[in-house]
C-alpha cells in the first residue's frame, strides 16, 4: 500500500462525497419545478459520450507500439468487446468476454 | 419492506444481480490485489457505490493519488450522473426520507431500471423504486466482498483483470454511439484526449483534455443543440396528477 490507512479512508470519503454530489446536484438545483438552464441541459446531453471516450483513451494510455505485446492484446480485446456488444447486446458477455480474452493474451500468449 | 413490494421488485433487478455480482467480484479482486481486504471492499461499496468510479478508485489508491486528483477524477467519471438526476426529478418527487437514498443510489444500472419499469398495479411506486434501489446496492456490496475474499483465498493470477474497466467504458460507448444522433462529442472526446496524451503525457493528460472537450462542445453548440430535446422528459406525469 502506498497510502496510510488514514489517507486511504480520506480518499474513499472524498470519492463517496463527490459521487453523491454528482447525483444529488440536479435535485438540489432544479427541484423547484422550474426548468434547468438550457446550457446545463445541453452540456448534460453532449458531455457523457465525450467523457466516456476520454476515459477509454485514458485507460489505454499504456499502449506502446514498440513491441507487439504493448498493443496487440489491448487492440484485440477492445475489438472483441465492440463486436460482442454490437452482436449480442449483453453487457456482461461483452465485458467478461473481452476481459478474459485480454487476461489470456497477457498471461499466456504474450507472456514474458 | 413488505413482501408484496419485494416480490414485485426482485424479478426486475435480476439482470442487475448478475451484472453487479460479476463486476463487483472483479472490483473486489483488484482491490485485494493492491493490498486492501474485504473490509475495505465492503465500505467502499457501501459508501461510494459507483461501478466505474470504484474501478478508478482502485487505481487512485494504488498510485497514492492526492485528494485533489481523487476529487477531480471522481467528478469527471461520475459527471454523467448529473444527467440521470435531471430525468428523475419528477419520479423521485414526494418520496420523503427515501429520496435521499434514491439520489445516493442512482447508478447507471438503477437509472436504467427505474427509467424503464413501472410498478405493478396495487404496489406503491415509491416503495417499489426504493426496493429496486436497495436490492441493487446490496448486490454490489455482496459482489465486491465475494471478490475480495476470493482474491485472498485463491491463488489466482488475475493479471489483466483491470481490463474490465476499459471493457465497461467501451460497452457504454457502444450503447451511446447507437443512441446518440451526433457522434461529434465522442470523437471530440477521443481526439482531444489523444492529443493531450501525446502533448502532456499520461500523468497530466486529463485536465487539459477535459478543458478542451468543454470548450469544443461550447463552440459546437450551434451545430449540436437540438431544441426539441431541451425539455426534460417526464414519463410518469400521470402519477403527479393524482
Amino acid at each position: 500500500m502506498s497510502l496510510t490507512p488514514g489517507q486511504a479512508i480520506a480518499s474513499i470519503a472524498v470519492m463517496a462525497v463527490v459521487t453523491f454530489l454528482t447525483r444529488a446536484l440536479p435535485f438540489l438545483l432544479f427541484d423547484r419545478g422550474e426548468s434547468p438552464p438550457k446550457l446545463v441541459l445541453y452540456l448534460g446531453r453532449v458531455l457523457p459520450p465525450a467523457i466516456i471516450a476520454m476515459l477509454i483513451v485514458y485507460c489505454l494510455r499504456g499502449v506502446q507500439f514498440s513491441a507487439a505485446a504493448g498493443w496487440i492484446p489491448q487492440f484485440l480485446a477492445v475489438a472483441a468487446v465492440v463486436i460482442l456488444h454490437v452482436w449480442k447486446k449483453n453487457n456482461l458477455l461483452s465485458i467478461f468476454g473481452g476481459t478474459i480474452l485480454y487476461m489470456v493474451l497477457v498471461q499466456v500468449v504474450f507472456a514474458g | 419492506m413488505s413482501r408484496k413490494v419485494f416480490s414485485a421488485a426482485f424479478p426486475v433487478t435480476l439482470p442487475v444481480l448478475m451484472g453487479y455480482l460479476s463486476i463487483g467480484i472483479a472490483f473486489g479482486l483488484m482491490l485485494e490485489r493492491i493490498g486492501y481486504n474485504f473490509i475495505w471492499a465492503f465500505f467502499m461499496s457501501l459508501t461510494i457505490y459507483a461501478g466505474s468510479g470504484q474501478y478508478l478508485g482502485v487505481e487512485l489508491l494504488a498510485t497514492g493519488a492526492v485528494l485533489a486528483d481523487v476529487a477531480l477524477l471522481t467528478l469527471l467519471i461520475n459527471f454523467r450522473h448529473l444527467v440521470y438526476g435531471l430525468s428523475m426529478l419528477e419520479k423521485f418527487r414526494g418520496m420523503g426520507w427515501r429520496k435521499l437514498y434514491m439520489m445516493f443510489s442512482l447508478t447507471d444500472e438503477t437509472y436504467a431500471l427505474l427509467s424503464g419499469v413501472q410498478a405493478p398495479v396495487g404496489v406503491d411506486p415509491k416503495r417499489f423504486y426504493f426496493c429496486v434501489a436497495l436490492l441493487d446496492h446490496s448486490y454490489w456490496i455482496l459482489g465486491s466482498v465475494i471478490g475480495a475474499v476470493a482474491g485472498a483465498l485463491l491463488p489466482l493470477d488475475i493479471t489483466g483483470i483491470d481490463f474490465a474497466m476499459t471493457a465497461l467504458f467501451v460497452v457504454i460507448a457502444v450503447d451511446q454511439w447507437k443512441t446518440y444522433k451526433h457522434h461529434l462529442p465522442a470523437l471530440l472526446g477521443a481526439g482531444a484526449t489523444l492529443f493531450f496524451l501525446v502533448l502532456a503525457g499520461p500523468d497530466q493528460m486529463l485536465l487539459p483534455s477535459l478543458g478542451a472537450i468543454v470548450l469544443g462542445l461550447l463552440v459546437l453548440r450551434e451545430r449540436l443543440d437540438r431544441p426539441e430535446e431541451v425539455r426534460i422528459t417526464d414519463s410518469d406525469r400521470k402519477e403527479g396528477t393524482v
